[in-house]
């Protein structure tokens, strides 16, 4: 049945949208990171989104989430990475250049509010699936 | 028995159709930020009438299929207002909004399909 599916589609979003808001809770802690060369530095952490297709999920029997959403892969930001003078500081390398990481805060509070919108958007969804499914089971009493 | 299915009939498989459309309205809004997603809706009127009605059929092999232009369960894509810059056709207030009039449409077929079923009743009872 239609309606059934839908939990199964809200609920694959809002466990996107929960893996897209953990990156951007792991990229903020990270962004004052400090490290000791270009390949230690921290990178922003991004969730890839894929629909999930028909055909993918053909012969599993937990299909009702068709139609839904799931995270391929956790890419780094590939925003190169600043440096920065600083001898005093105990990572310098030996010219005494620390590398920061290269997360921008504006933009992950950004992500978070675009990933906190879909989150609440997907609820609102099954809450109303939900409701109809309630409404059609009411038809028999009347 | 034809009694209760012609009496029930229109409005059990336009339930069918209606709740189809809000399933695929809940994909949109799964997939609202998903790169390179399309936005889809179903046409009530095409489900429905091919539900309800016989479709033209290739009898003969001198008959012509009729050109696909959409497909058969009445899906077809969204032409956006804007596209996002990612490649995806969902607008989140278009789609919020055709959510809420597919469940208010949901809910009054819901309503003739109780009225239905209250008339029968009373029928049945002889009141």
């Amino acid at each position: 049945m239609s309606l059934d599916n839908i939990f199964g589609i809200g609920g694959s979003a809002l466990n996107a949208q929960t893996v897209r808001m953990n990156a951007v809770a792991s990229n903020l802690a990270n962004a004052g990171t400090v490290a000791g060369s270009d390949a230690e530095a921290f990178r922003g952490k991004r969730a890839v989104f894929k629909a999930i297709m028909a055909e993918q999920v053909n012969g599993n029997s937990n299909d009702n989430n068709k139609g839904g959403v799931k995270v391929t892969e956790i890419t780094d930001d590939p925003t190169p990475i600043k440096r920065m003078h600083d001898p005093g500081n105990p990572q310098a390398d030996k010219d005494g250049y620390v590398y920061l990481s290269n997360v921008n805060e504006m933009t992950e509070m950004v992500e978070m509010m675009a990933a906190n919108r879909s989150y609440q958007n997907n609820v609102e969804v099954i809450n109303t699936a939900r409701q109809l499914m309630m409404r059609t089971l009411d038809i028999i009493k009347s | 028995m034809s009694l209760f299915d012609t009496a029930l009939s229109t409005h059990a498989q336009s339930l069918t159709a209606r709740s189809q459309r809000v399933e695929v309205l809940a994909q949109n809004i799964a997939n609202a930020d998903t790169p390179n997603f399309k936005a889809r809706d179903i046409e009530f009127k095409k489900v429905f009438r091919s539900a309800s009605e016989d479709t033209m059929q290739t009898t003969n092999n001198k008959h012509m299929a009729l050109p696909m232009d959409e497909s058969a369960d009445g899906m077809m894509y969204r032409i956006p207002f804007n596209v996002a810059f990612d490649g995806n056709t969902v607008e989140l207030n278009v789609e919020q909004a055709q959510y809420g009039k597919a469940a208010a449409e949901y809910q009054a077929t819901v309503n003739f399909l109780q009225d239905e079923i209250s008339g029968l009743r009373k029928a049945l009872r002889g009141e």
